[in-house]
């Protein structure tokens, strides 16, 4: 599959010229404005944009949601729907003016040109057709060519975004592909057409870290091989600076700073990058996370001076009257930053290159075997077992989520649970609080097992509680914020005779909202505030024992931080100990003191943090913290990519159930003898860091060697 | 409310059908059953605004007294449908497995008969009573309110507020009642307001049958039977039950449409 340029002379399509054509500038946006017309008000969703892109570059743009990135996006393509329009500047591609472009015009530009790749590949794939034959369609539609050579070129493009058996793929439906697949197959439809410019829309968010560090590395190749240009909306910096030449910050519908990667990660000038910078967990550095207070302000009113000013560290009278205009930092490098203080925000040393010594957890002291709380053994669960009728008719086979695992939990500890998606970790999570009952094994709480009385069972029960996700779906839409606090402290709560009032307004005040909130629905709450409601709710009967499910995993990272930091503070108020839930190693690594890693329903890693991470012994644990994003863009370790796709739980590899993946596989040992989770030596006393792999420790803490 | 156009329709011409349906015995109208053989068939008048019917019976009367039977049998049948199929597709939904198979399936059973049929037989079984005929086109509504409330329980249990109600160890009924029923209400409500309309028609014709309002009582069903032999020589005898009736049973329907376009705008919202 060849991938030539056509030069703009080639193009037969008749378009407005500007007089002076700038020879390798691709895309010029200038003074965009845009805005969203609601029945009751105007939303200003992007407010004088201007940013360029090179050809063979690579721009990042950031932003928290509600920053107008994806706004941006879609004015390129001229896709704002209805209710939205572009009220002011330009955005020129090559040398067409797109905002004049003709209908005709644009659907040619669109796909053959500028390609989007949207946001959620489950939706953006048609179910019913095969993804080849999606693929194909473009390229008929397009280019013009025959049923057989559209098919050849499909699958050409599948093998150019790396995906293993292209002719079989090429015949699958969406849904028999994995996420992973599923943005590439997105990516391939994007580049069928050789276009010159490629819009990702948050390529990799809900992408599992392994399979977000491959499509990274297909993404950075595009880039090297084809020298396509590509515009990359993330929220997520560390994909940036994995990724980007330049990057531009959006805050609110502004364009805030402006620069190349190295300027914006190690040299930035605008309070807000600083904030988010501060704000995203690193696994590198273990710093403290600094939260951004407050919330983005609703865009229908726009305040006069910086839009920044009420959540800013820096700010000064100053900041609060007149416009507030892009000022270069480096006139070099064009590095551009909207702040009127940025001299004063320059010589505060940036919170990333910072290491201040203070870890944010307490690291080893809180295990002590004679305080264990909570000690899980040989937990078992395994979905759809297979009834008569299964047997007879030939039914699915049933899912082992959860197999054989024994974790145990002491006072005032948190020990986080990690592994991609579908390793069965929120399955574990809801056995440890009996949400779901396990097919085998036993949970002691305080050195009691929980199934054998039922005063044992209810004593569990009180002081065990659990945080969800997903906060728009865990608090009833139905209910005000005070019966949502309300039922726990009738049900579970110690003196029930208390002053119920009380106990929610000082509920609220301890998670950061005030007792104001007592009366409001979720419905008028944000994603922040409703996780904290989530978390009051946890802690409203004085638990002992919380499981955090991905507490943070559906919120900015400002929030984010946020959040952990919230929880920091109620775990040495109430001295509870909890387990995390999480796919972010970078968040386990930030607030747990001991870590279990997980693969297909088994924990193949256990132990310290320091010891799990720094160095990691089980291959799988090497894979996994390779794979995540570095914020230092001058970074450029060996990522170790795992071969193809979690396997299925119905029918588990034999041996290591990690060995169809193992980048260290020793040979038929591995697969056909299963390892045992063995103490290290290096793990000292009483065996803590446990390892389950048939390598021994030094063959583990050699580097993967290249294949 | 009123910004919806279906849902201002149906209420414009709710109000002024249940306003009459609940003032028509206090107001000072001509005696109903009172017959005027002489008068038969009197076009609308001074005296009798709709004219009079084939015993020279007023018409004004017999209409506005001739509906409170029909949206009797609505609501009461509605009302029985709404308090054995909400719990039952309740249960289904939340319970899943064995309960929802068992529960269908019964179910199922009563969705065999046609409304009407089913109504017939248990009037002929009982006797010409009105009470059993609502009883019998409730049992008819139950099991497609059960399964309506049943699918949107499917979709509400999985949701994480009804897991964190097991976790802190609310009961089956307490997570029933106070955690799923408000989330369903919506579909409740919409069903609701079509069910009267269909129960109203019900009713109607088993009037028309014979087997609902007894005569000389005014009825609109009953009423149109009678109409139907005279339909040439007096127009108004039919004209006004049936413009009536179909006032009536618009008004709920386009009610409910109205009320699905609001509620459905205020889940999104939410």
């Amino acid at each position: 599959m060849s991938k030539n340029k056509r030069s703009p002379s080639n193009q037969t399509m008749t378009r407005a010229r500007t007089a002076q054509s700038t020879s390798d500038r691709l895309l010029e946006i200038d003074g965009l404005s845009v805005e969203y017309q609601l029945p009751d008000r105007t939303i200003k969703a992007l407010r004088d944009v201007s940013m360029s892109l090179e050809e063979g570059e690579t721009l990042g743009i950031a932003g928290e949601s509600g920053s107008g990135k994806s706004t941006l996006a879609l004015a390129i393509l001229q896709y704002l729907g209805d209710n939205g329009n572009v009220s002011g500047g330009s955005i020129s591609f090559k040398d067409t003016s797109l905002l004049d472009a003709s209908d005709e015009d644009l659907r040619s530009i669109r796909g053959n040109e500028i390609a989007h790749v949207p946001q959620n590949p489950q939706t953006s794939l048609n179910p019913s057709i095969t993804v080849g034959e999606q693929i194909a369609e473009v390229i008929r539609l397009h280019q013009g060519k025959s049923s057989t050579e559209a098919k050849e070129d499909a699958i050409g493009i599948l093998r150019q975004v790396n995906i293993s058996d292209p002719e079989e793929n090429y015949e699958r439906y969406p849904h028999e592909l994995s996420g992973g697949m599923q943005q590439r197959v997105l990516i391939a439809m994007a580049l069928s057409c050789n276009p010159e410019l490629l819009i990702l829309d948050e390529p990799t968010t809900g992408l599992d870290v392994t399979t977000q560090s491959k499509i990274l590395s297909l993404i950075n190749e595009l880039k090297d091989e084809f020298n396509t240009s590509i515009v990359l909306i993330t929220h997520d910096l560390g994909v940036l600076a994995e990724t980007s030449d330049r990057v531009a910050i959006l805050y609110a519908g502004e364009l805030v700073e402006k620069g190349t990667t190295s300027d914006i990660f190690s040299n930035s000038a605008n309070p807000y990058t600083r904030g988010l910078l501060a704000a995203t967990p690193d696994i590198e550095t273990e710093r403290e996370l600094k939260p951004i207070p407050g919330n983005i302000p609703n865009l229908d009113r726009v305040p006069d001076g910086c839009i920044f000013a009420d959540r800013c560290e820096f700010v000064e009278d100053e900041c609060r009257t007149g416009q507030i205009d892009l000022e270069a930092v480096d006139d070099g490098s064009g590095h551009v930053t909207r702040c009127r203080r940025w001299e004063h925000v320059v010589d505060e040393p940036l919170k990333t290159s910072e290491s201040e010594g203070t870890t944010s957890g307490p690291v080893d002291e809180a295990y002590d075997s004679d305080r264990k709380l909570l000690e899980a053994k040989n937990l078992t669960k395994t979905f759809g077992e297979t009834g008569l009728l299964d047997q007879v008719f030939g039914g699915e086979q049933p899912v082992q989520a959860v197999n054989g695992v024994d974790i145990d939990v002491c006072e005032s500890e948190t020990v986080g649970i990690v592994g991609e998606s579908g390793c069965g970790k929120s399955t574990l999570g809801r056995l440890m609080v009996q949400l779901l009952d396990q097919d085998e094994g036993t949970i002691e709480f305080r050195g009691e097992d929980i199934s054998s009385t039922s005063d044992a069972f209810d004593e569990f029960r009180k002081d065990t509680s659990i945080v969800f996700q997903n906060p728009d779906s865990s608090l009833n839409p139905q209910k005000r914020v005070y019966t949502i606090l309300e039922r726990p402290l009738d049900l579970l709560a110690d003196g029930a005779e208390q002053d119920k009032d009380e106990r929610i307004a000082k509920l609220l005040m301890q998670v950061g909202l005030g007792p104001e909130y007592a009366t409001k629905y979720p419905g008028e709450l944000s994603g922040g505030e409703k996780q904290r409601v989530g978390i009051a709710r946890a802690f409203a009967s004085n638990p002992k024992f919380v499981v955090l499910d991905e507490p943070v995993a559906s919120l900015d990272a400002s929030v984010q931080a946020n959040i952990l930091d919230l929880l920091q503070e109620l775990k040495a108020e109430y001295n509870t100990s909890y387990l995390l839930i999480s796919h972010d190693l970078s968040v386990v690594n930030h607030i747990c003191d001991r870590v279990a890693v997980m693969y297909l329903g088994e924990i193949v890693e256990t132990g310290p943090k320091s010891d799990v991470f720094n160095p990691p012994y089980h291959p799988y644990t090497q894979a996994l913290l390779s794979s995540i994003p570095s914020m230092d863009p001058e970074d450029d370790r060996e990522r170790i990519h795992l071969e193809g796709d979690v396997p299925s739980a119905r029918n588990p590899p034999s041996g290591c159930s990690f060995h169809s993946r193992c980048p260290k596989k020793i040979g038929e040992q591995c697969e056909q003898s299963k390892p045992e989770l063995e103490g290290t030596n290096a793990g000292g006393q009483d065996n803590r860091h446990r390892v389950s792999c048939h390598l021994d420790e030094e063959q583990m803490n050699e580097p993967v060697r290249e294949t | 409310m009123l910004q919806n156009r279906n849902a201002r329709i149906g209420l414009g011409l709710l109000g002024p059908m249940i306003a009459i349906v609940i003032v028509a015995p206090v107001l000072p109208l001509p005696d109903p059953t009172a017959t005027d053989a002489a008068n038969a068939f009197a076009s609308p008048s001074a005296e009798h605004w709709f004219g009079t019917d084939h015993h020279g019976r007023d018409l004004f009367a017999r209409t506005l007294l001739g509906g409170r039977v029909s949206l009797l049998f609505g609501l009461g049948s509605t009302a029985i449908g709404l308090l054995l199929g909400v719990p039952i597709g309740l249960a289904s939904g939340y319970f899943g497995g064995n309960v929802d198979e068992g529960l269908m399936r019964f179910m199922d059973l009563f969705l065999a008969f046609p409304s009407l049929l089913l109504a017939l037989l248990i009037l002929a079984v009982f006797g010409g009573s009105m009470q059993y005929a609502i009883l019998a086109v409730g049992l008819v509504f139950t099991p497609r309110i059960a399964r309506i409330v049943r699918g949107s329980t499917l979709s509400e249990r999985n949701e994480t507020y009804i897991e964190a109600a097991k976790a802190r160890g609310e009961s089956h009924t307490h997570i029933l009642v106070h955690e799923l029923l408000p989330n369903v209400k919506s579909p409740i409500i919409v069903e609701a307001s079509i069910r009267i309309g269909f129960g109203i028609l019900i009713g109607t014709s088993l009037s028309f049958l014979g087997l609902g309002a007894q005569p000389p009582n005014p009825d609109w069903g009953y009423m149109i039977a009678e109409s139907r032999d005279y339909l040439y020589n007096s127009p108004w005898f039919m004209l006004w039950p049936g413009l009536f009736l179909s006032i009536t049973v618009l008004g709920f329907n386009m009610l409910g449409d109205g009320l699905r376009d609001i509620l459905n705008v205020e889940i999104e919202e939410q």
